[in-house]
């Protein structure tokens, strides 16, 4: 086990810098200047050369990598090219949202997408499957910016339930803050819980007719037990993998979600700095992203070794 | 006589002999099997109809299990489709009673009724079942929850994916004696080490701690008889529990649960495919076909004396030692068969395996190679079939990829006729290929499904080039006759067909391009015992007409009899005998091929009449 996670997180390592290559690269090669951008359409050649040089641009490709990799290895993300404050600082203010949020709606989603799962496995053609089914088809159809805008008008404006926008952080008032973020996270976590469902009750269909679950029948065990030693543990594999791939698309659904409920996340950070073209933004967030989905992906694994005795002898 | 649950007592039964209906097709065979019979008998041929000794009086006790009138129904569509209709059955205390039927006979869904685990849409539509005097044909999921594993033990038929993957199998014993509240805490683990050591696990409180993986397939169900035995129930339901092992697995096994079930006195329903095992394990034989019973009776007589057309023909195709004998003799006086179509004439062995070693690196092996096969030579002669036998493990099937180049020999060589498999290029490659063909183990999973008979049976002609479309057509419809399959099976598909057609239609399309040798990898092992027969019947003929050789691969070495005029048995890819067919039947010169023979279920009972 020692072994399988020590090759898994060498893989990760390289992973993230290949990532941080593309990244740097990538942000290069996208249309406009920077200098441009920031010395604004009436500046001299000189004016502009010199912001350049500032930005470090003038130099090679493999000096300004070098540079970025030093700065970033000691947690300097640079500066934002529009407001000049450090992007560190930019993004220690923003991150927490969106992990809070994040994490919020990845227990909404694996609560209620396992559940309505196991539900509807062990349900199966009664009128429960049907109704779990086709919930679980409307959320995956229905665009999630569509039932935030919905519930904003709904839950917010005329019922008054939940506040429109705002955020407080669950370290300081967490009632309030889970006030805050509950409309968000459901937004959020739903369209991940329709994945969730679906994934949960194949896994459970084909776990529910295997033969040991016959033969945990015959030991004369209670339903309960052989649905969840036997049934749901077994499925579990599987529900893993999905959930943690649906973690890292949290991110990207985190940017409109944010965008609606007006929190002060990642996403909002993100979105403004693709439309001014602020690289230091942009590859701060990039890598990060990179970084979180690694990290995941890790987490995943050691998972599947801690829930698959069979993965341990691999490796 | 103290068989209630006796059919035809023997003065019912009717005059003269019986043997005529056991006519297999292949000359030589009924005339032996009556031979045997009357020995057994002890009477000459002609008059079985004699006394057949009673088995051993055995006192039982009173009935346990009682099956009445026993209905069960699957629901397809709208329609309830019976799968068993109006089965009795009695197991008394202390009884040992097998159920014996092919595939879709209705033995297992029987056993599932018994003890309310019917699969899917299945229902019990009538008749009673009485436990112990009590009714639980509609009893309420309580009260079946409190008698499954504690009044009745279940042992599943196979051991790779009844027990569960995540938990340790010392917790998967425990958890039945904490569902009965037979024990609990650390009693409980300490009883499920005694009872995975008492069902023969070596180290058990070590290995408890052990997941199934670990476990050997023979290992894991001894892990689920200590679970089905660990309340120590009244009744044990075998449901074909030893058919995914290895023949000497399979003894070891049975003889454990014989040995257990014996020194408790638990009543034991075995289910199997096959009538020798359940001639030598069970007391009394109840025979079903399509759903019915068709013949009930001590173990004994009914193997000795089948009255039901049914059973006698299921005595004559099981290919249990003494009824096979006959046939291999007959056939293998006829081998070498020369001059036919496919034989060359010139005396060079259609296949020759010169010193052939066979290793995989295997990674994370601190000690490095696996050999699969470790310095085997063989020839097989034009026209004559060599069965390569062995367990799980022993190389065969790595000697039969590498005889069709699907895989090369590390060191060593095999020639098909004067050419070097793998060594041949061009013309000559194709040409080797070309007279070698394959017929693979599973006819459900080696047939492209989307393809028509027709196509595949077709296939192998379009690869080598062989005529046009019309005569391609012609030589596909000449095969199915060959293979009897009806003209009209060439625009199906496999779904469409039975599991023995499939398997004539991979024998048609291995037979397609005319090879002068059929590599047969466990060809006939996935089949009923009356469909095997059938099929080892059809490649008897063919050889008698085409010449063509077979290598013939199986774990079954009741089958070889049948079939084979050489046999080399291999084990831990190592040759340890070599011989003809007689030779090592007849004399084994290896303790390994000794256990091998004696391992075959039957061969005890036969042993013993005959002896």
């Amino acid at each position: 086990m020692g072994r399988y996670l020590f090759h898994r997180t060498w893989q990760s390592l390289v992973t993230l810098v290949l990532a941080s290559v593309v990244v740097f690269l990538g942000v290069r090669a996208l249309p406009g200047d920077p200098a441009l951008a920031l010395a604004g359409e009436e500046a001299t050649p000189e004016q502009l050369a010199a912001v350049r040089a500032d930005l470090g641009l003038d130099q090679s490709l493999p000096v300004q990598y070098g540079r970025y990799v030093g700065n970033l290895l000691r947690g300097d993300l640079g500066e934002s090219v529009r407001t000049g404050q450090p992007v560190a600082d930019l993004v220690a203010t923003t991150l927490p949202v969106t992990a809070w949020l994040s994490l919020y709606a990845m227990v909404v989603a694996v609560v209620l997408g396992v559940g309505a799962g196991v539900v509807a496995a062990v349900r199966r053609g009664r009128w429960q499957e049907w109704a779990v089914s086709s919930t679980s088809v409307l959320l995956l159809s229905v665009p999630s910016f569509w039932i935030g805008i919905l519930a904003v008008l709904v839950l917010a404006v005329w019922l008054g339930l939940f506040p429109a926008s705002g955020y407080v952080s669950p370290l300081e008032d967490p009632l309030r803050a889970l006030w805050h973020l509950t409309m968000p996270a459901f937004v959020l976590g739903t369209a991940i819980s329709a994945v969730v469902m679906r994934q949960t009750r194949a896994s459970m269909l084909e776990t529910l007719s295997a033969d040991y679950v016959r033969t945990a029948r015959a030991k004369g065990l209670s339903p309960r037990r052989v649905l969840g030693r036997y049934a749901l543990r077994n499925s579990l594999v599987v529900v893993v993998t999905v959930i943690g791939l649906q973690l890292g698309g949290l991110i990207s659904g985190a940017v409109v979600t944010e965008r609606i409920f007006g929190l002060p996340g990642l996403g909002r950070l993100t979105l403004d700095a693709v439309f001014t073209r602020d690289y230091a933004v942009i590859q701060a967030v990039v890598v990060l992203v990179t970084a979180f989905y690694v990290v995941i992906n890790l987490a995943v694994d050691a998972l599947y070794s801690l829930l698959d005795p069979r993965v341990r002898v691999e490796a | 006589m103290s068989h209630v649950a006796g059919g035809a007592g023997p003065d019912d039964r009717p005059g003269g002999p019986v043997g005529h209906a056991l006519g297999r097709g292949v000359e030589g065979a009924g005339e032996a099997f009556r031979a045997l019979r009357a020995r057994i008998a002890g009477s000459s041929p002609g008059t079985t109809d004699g006394d057949v000794e009673p088995a051993p009086e055995k006192v039982f006790g009173p009935p346990l299990l009682e099956v009445r009138g026993l209905t069960v129904t699957y629901r397809t569509g709208a329609d309830e489709v019976p799968a068993v209709q109006d089965v009795d059955l009695l197991v008394r205390e202390g009884e040992r009673v097998a159920v014996v039927g092919e595939s879709g006979s209705g033995k297992s869904t029987t056993a599932a009724a018994l003890i309310g685990l019917l699969p899917g849409s299945g229902r019990v539509a009538a008749g009673t079942i009485s436990f112990a005097g009590e009714d639980v044909t509609h009893a309420s999921p309580a009260r079946l929850q409190q008698l499954r594993g504690r009044e009745v033990g279940l042992v599943p038929q196979d051991p790779m994916s009844n027990l569960n993957p995540v938990m340790r199998v010392g917790a998967q014993v425990e958890e039945v004696l904490r569902a009965h509240g037979l024990a609990s805490g650390r009693r409980a683990r300490e009883r499920a080490v005694e009872l995975l050591g008492h069902a023969g696990i070596p180290d058990a409180a070590r290995r408890a701690r052990a997941y199934p993986h670990e476990f050997s397939g023979g290992m894991r169900q001894r892990v689920l008889i200590a679970i089905a035995l660990a309340c120590e129930p009244r009744l044990l339901v075998a449901d074909e529990p030893t058919s995914a092992l290895d023949v000497t697995v399979q003894r070891q096994i049975l003889d454990h649960l014989e040995h257990l079930t014996e020194s408790t006195g638990t009543s034991m329903l075995l289910v199997t495919h096959d009538l020798g095992l359940a001639a030598d394990r069970a007391d009394t034989v109840v025979v079903m076909s399509k759903g019915r019973v068709v013949e009930r009776g001590p173990a004994a007589q009914l193997l000795t004396d089948p009255q039901h057309e049914y059973t006698r023909r299921l005595v004559a195709a099981a290919p249990s030692v003494g009824a096979a004998r006959a046939t291999v003799r007959a056939q293998a006086r006829e081998a070498p068969v020369a001059g036919r179509r496919h034989d060359r004439g010139d005396g060079v062995p259609v296949l020759r395996v010169e010193d052939v070693t066979k290793t995989y690196r295997v990674r994370g092996r601190g000690n490095g190679d696996l050999t699969a096969v470790d310095g085997v030579s063989l020839v097989v002669p034009a026209g004559t079939t060599t069965a390569v036998v062995g367990e799980s493990g022993s190389g065969k099937t790595t000697l039969a990829r590498m005889v069709l180049g699907l895989e090369e020999p590390t060191s060593g060589r095999l020639l098909v006729g004067d050419d070097v498999v793998g060594e041949a290029r061009g013309a000559r490659r194709r040409a080797v290929r070309r007279a070698m063909q394959p017929v693979f183990q599973d006819p459900y999973a080696s047939l492209d499904p989307t393809m028509s008979v027709e196509r595949l049976v077709d296939e192998p002609l379009r690869v080598f080039d062989e005529g046009d479309r019309a005569s391609r057509r012609r030589r596909v419809g000449e095969l199915l006759d060959q293979v009897s399959l009806p003209r009209d099976a060439a625009q199906r598909r496999p779904a469409e067909l039975s599991g023995g057609q499939r398997q004539r239609v991979a024998i048609a399309r291995a037979l397609a391009v005319e090879p002068r040798l059929v590599v047969l990898d466990e060809a006939v092992s996935a089949l009923d015992v009356l469909v095997q027969d059938q099929v080892l019947e059809l490649l008897h003929e063919l050889q008698r007409e085409l010449g063509v050789a077979y290598l013939f691969i199986t774990h079954d070495l009741a089958v070889v009899r049948q079939v084979a005029h050489a046999v080399a048995v291999m084990r831990r890819g190592r040759l340890v005998e070599h011989g003809t067919t007689d030779a090592i039947m007849g004399d084994p010169q290896e303790d390994y091929t000794r256990e091998l023979l004696a391992a075959i279920p039957g061969a005890e009972f036969y042993a013993a009449r005959a002896g």
